[in-house]
């Protein structure tokens, strides 16, 4: 369970789903909050759900507000990183880039991708933070203390 | 972990917290705002594992609240930038206003000039989001060393050093400079002179690219804090300069601007029995000597000057001033001085002293405008409404300020219908001043009063013309103001007859308006009568309206 564990994790980092602030979450945690990372996940998709909402909005007027849009990206890629969510960072930075261009294809264009992103590493996380579960009790109870 | 205990009584703070005191850093009583519930609950979590004590909470404004409840109940404050009710900046400066807590700003946002705003808005770190542990581990050290700074000023302050600069955001040569003025050395017309030559460079010069400084309400407030937080007794220029942490801001914009408070709080208490009080504490920053060179007591007393009006006058001025902070403190200190603010005057006279003073040599502008401020400032201090914004035009400051005075001398002057021309003097009180801060240090003060002009104002404008030519014009050969202005009096005259002053005319000019040492003496009494003249401003104090009774005697 945990070699399957760490695999889909190294594997998730390879694929660049993932950074290094992911392991800054999960070396918080301990015996008080085994799952913290996966509070943390849970939390971020449930609140930037009403983000990423208004960012829709914001991007089916016209003309595009890029300012306000710049705004909500921010929000969004703060979330983001915060937990390692390399991709979905990428891809904010690469929405306010065209924000500041005054680029509203480029940021209609980019925000798909974006929700993509998001949407693929939520499934894997799921996979991932389930995994965990079942890893993590048999791990505390396999091994000696 | 047993560092801040050796941090002896700057960790004094740490130590009341008892559950942590002995654990430090563990303990640190950490506040963090931040709206992004995702970022703050991974923030909790991180300081709970540095061994923190963690509040946190997702609005500004709750954090305020929190903080003002418990003043003593937290060490750091750890705040996001972007925030939806307040700006990351704001909280910023006011949580290092009124509760000196060190800040921490963070922001995903990595840009120079966030950053740069963070630090001159007065964070003491930036952290980048994502925030990561190490950086969080090491928050404690910033709590130490503001205390330690705290800790440091206090005892320099005490023994009247001045090398801990740390926590000045001054350059250098202001802790010197402050470091004179706060003793007290305005007096010597050679530090004056330092000062004004500082606060021109520093006014003038773009070299410290300062920007102008505008006494908002917001400024005004972080002002106000500040110097609540000192104690009116206690808030000199160069901590609350310290406190409020504006970049920018230079100790001088905060001593003229506390003088003009101090008049505002004068105003307020406007009781004889404070009268002492405030005028030591108008001294403020700097010593008593102020008061000694003003002698302001000393001629209320003696009834030249009328006290009241007096205080009225700087209460109004000091009012007015703030009511009008669009006009950047700088340039204000320099003109405001002379740019007594009458509103209403204005009106009616503020054209036709401008023209008066079209024959103003541009050279009075900047450096006698700073001369005459801080002659003013240092003799009158209280006396001189510095801040009397003009709305008017900087362009016509000059003008205004001559107007000012001209007005004033008239409106002193137009109970008599008489002395209006006397307001032409006033043109002449930029030499005047100028001659008297570099020659007389506070010997103008009022110890004119009671020169003889009092007499001969009310000799009519023929009488004081020909000191007008004489006082004026005689320092600085700035007598371009061409005498013949003097005709204009009847211009003004009627015009500041309309002023609304009832002024004691005739106490404030005989000051020694006339006696060649304007000086303050006739700024004084110009700008009292002109600020009686007023009327009620709606400035932010509150005057409404001048009193002479209200002015202790």
């Amino acid at each position: 369970m945990q070699k399957q564990l760490a695999k889909m994790k190294q594997s998730l980092f390879d694929q660049g789903y993932l950074d290094e602030q992911f392991i800054q979450l999960e070396d918080l945690q301990d015996d008080a909050n085994p799952n913290f990372v996966e509070e943390v996940v849970t939390l971020y998709y449930r609140d930037s759900v009403r983000l990423v909402q208004n960012i829709e909005q914001a991007l089916e007027k016209n003309p595009l507000d890029f300012s306000k849009l710049e705004g909500y990206m921010h929000q969004f890629k703060g979330s983001s990183s915060s937990f390692g969510a390399k991709k979905v960072k990428t891809e904010c930075t690469q929405f306010r880039e065209y924000c500041r261009a005054g680029n509203a294809e480029g940021c209609k264009r980019t925000f798909q991708e974006l929700k993509k992103e998001y949407a693929t590493l939520k499934k894997k996380l799921e996979v991932y933070f389930q995994l965990a579960r079942q890893a993590g009790p048999v791990e505390k109870a396999c091994r000696p203390k | 972990m047993n560092l801040g205990m050796n941090f002896t009584s700057s960790s004094s703070s740490w130590k009341s917290n008892d559950k942590a005191s002995d654990q430090f850093p563990a303990g640190l009583r950490v506040l963090v705002v931040d709206d992004d519930p995702t970022c703050l609950r991974i923030l909790e979590k991180m300081l709970r594992n540095c061994l923190y004590e963690v509040t946190k909470c997702n609005r500004a404004e709750i954090a305020l609240n929190l903080l003002r409840d418990n003043k003593n109940g937290y060490d750091v404050v750890l705040s996001d930038v972007h925030m939806p009710d307040m700006d990351g900046f704001k909280l910023l400066e006011l949580v290092g206003l009124e509760m000196d807590l060190p800040v921490l700003m963070m922001s995903a946002d990595d840009s120079m000039d966030v950053v740069l705003k963070g630090v001159t808005h007065g964070a003491c770190d930036y952290l980048i989001k994502p925030v990561r542990m190490e950086a969080l581990k090491n928050i404690w050290q910033h709590v130490v060393r503001k205390k330690k700074h705290e800790w440091k000023e206090k005892d320099f302050e005490q023994s009247g050093s001045f090398e801990e600069g740390e926590k000045c955001q001054k350059p250098l040569e202001d802790v010197d400079y402050s470091s004179s003025a706060n003793e007290g050395n305005w007096r010597g017309s050679k530090k004056r002179k330092d000062e004004e030559d500082e606060s021109e460079d520093r006014d003038d010069t773009s070299q410290l690219k300062k920007p102008r400084v505008v006494w908002s309400v917001e400024l005004h407030q972080q002002f106000v804090n500040a110097v609540n937080q000192l104690g009116i007794d206690k808030a000199v220029p160069k901590k609350i300069l310290e406190l409020m942490n504006v970049p920018g801001l230079t100790r001088e914009n905060v001593a003229s601007h506390l003088q003009k408070f101090r008049l505002y709080l004068r105003r307020l208490s406007s009781a004889s029995p404070h009268q002492n009080a405030l005028n030591n504490s108008f001294m403020g920053p700097s010593d008593p000597t102020f008061l000694n060179g003003l002698d302001f007591q000393a001629l209320a007393a003696s009834g030249q000057i009328p006290s009241q009006s007096l205080a009225t006058l700087q209460a109004a001025t000091l009012g007015r001033s703030t009511t009008k902070s669009t006009i950047p403190v700088a340039l204000v200190d320099q003109r405001n001085i002379f740019s007594f603010e009458n509103p209403q005057q204005r009106n009616n006279t503020g054209k036709q002293q401008v023209n008066l003073l079209h024959g103003i040599p541009t050279n009075m502008d900047s450096k006698q405008l700073a001369n005459l401020q801080q002659s003013a400032y240092m003799s009158q201090s209280n006396l001189v409404p510095s801040h009397t914004v003009q709305p008017q035009p900087r362009t016509q400051l000059l003008n205004d300020i001559a107007g000012t005075r001209v007005s004033r001398n008239g409106i002193d002057f137009s109970r008599s219908n008489s002395e209006m021309r006397v307001s032409k003097n006033v043109v002449p009180n930029y030499d005047v001043y100028n001659e008297i801060n570099q020659n007389r240090n506070q010997d103008w003060t009022l110890q004119n009063v009671g020169s003889t002009y009092g007499s001969s104002l009310h000799g009519g404008p023929d009488v004081l013309r020909p000191v007008l030519v004489e006082s004026g014009f005689s320092s600085k050969g700035q007598s371009s103001i061409p005498v013949k202005s003097l005709g204009i009096d009847q211009q003004f005259n009627s015009s500041l007859v309309d002023n609304s002053l009832r002024v004691k005319a005739e106490m404030g000019f005989e000051n020694g308006l006339y006696s060649g040492h304007f000086g303050q003496d006739d700024l004084m009494s110009a700008i009292l009568k002109q600020q009686e003249g007023m009327g009620p401003v709606g400035n932010e104090f509150g005057f409404d309206g001048y009193h002479l009774d209200n002015l202790p005697v």
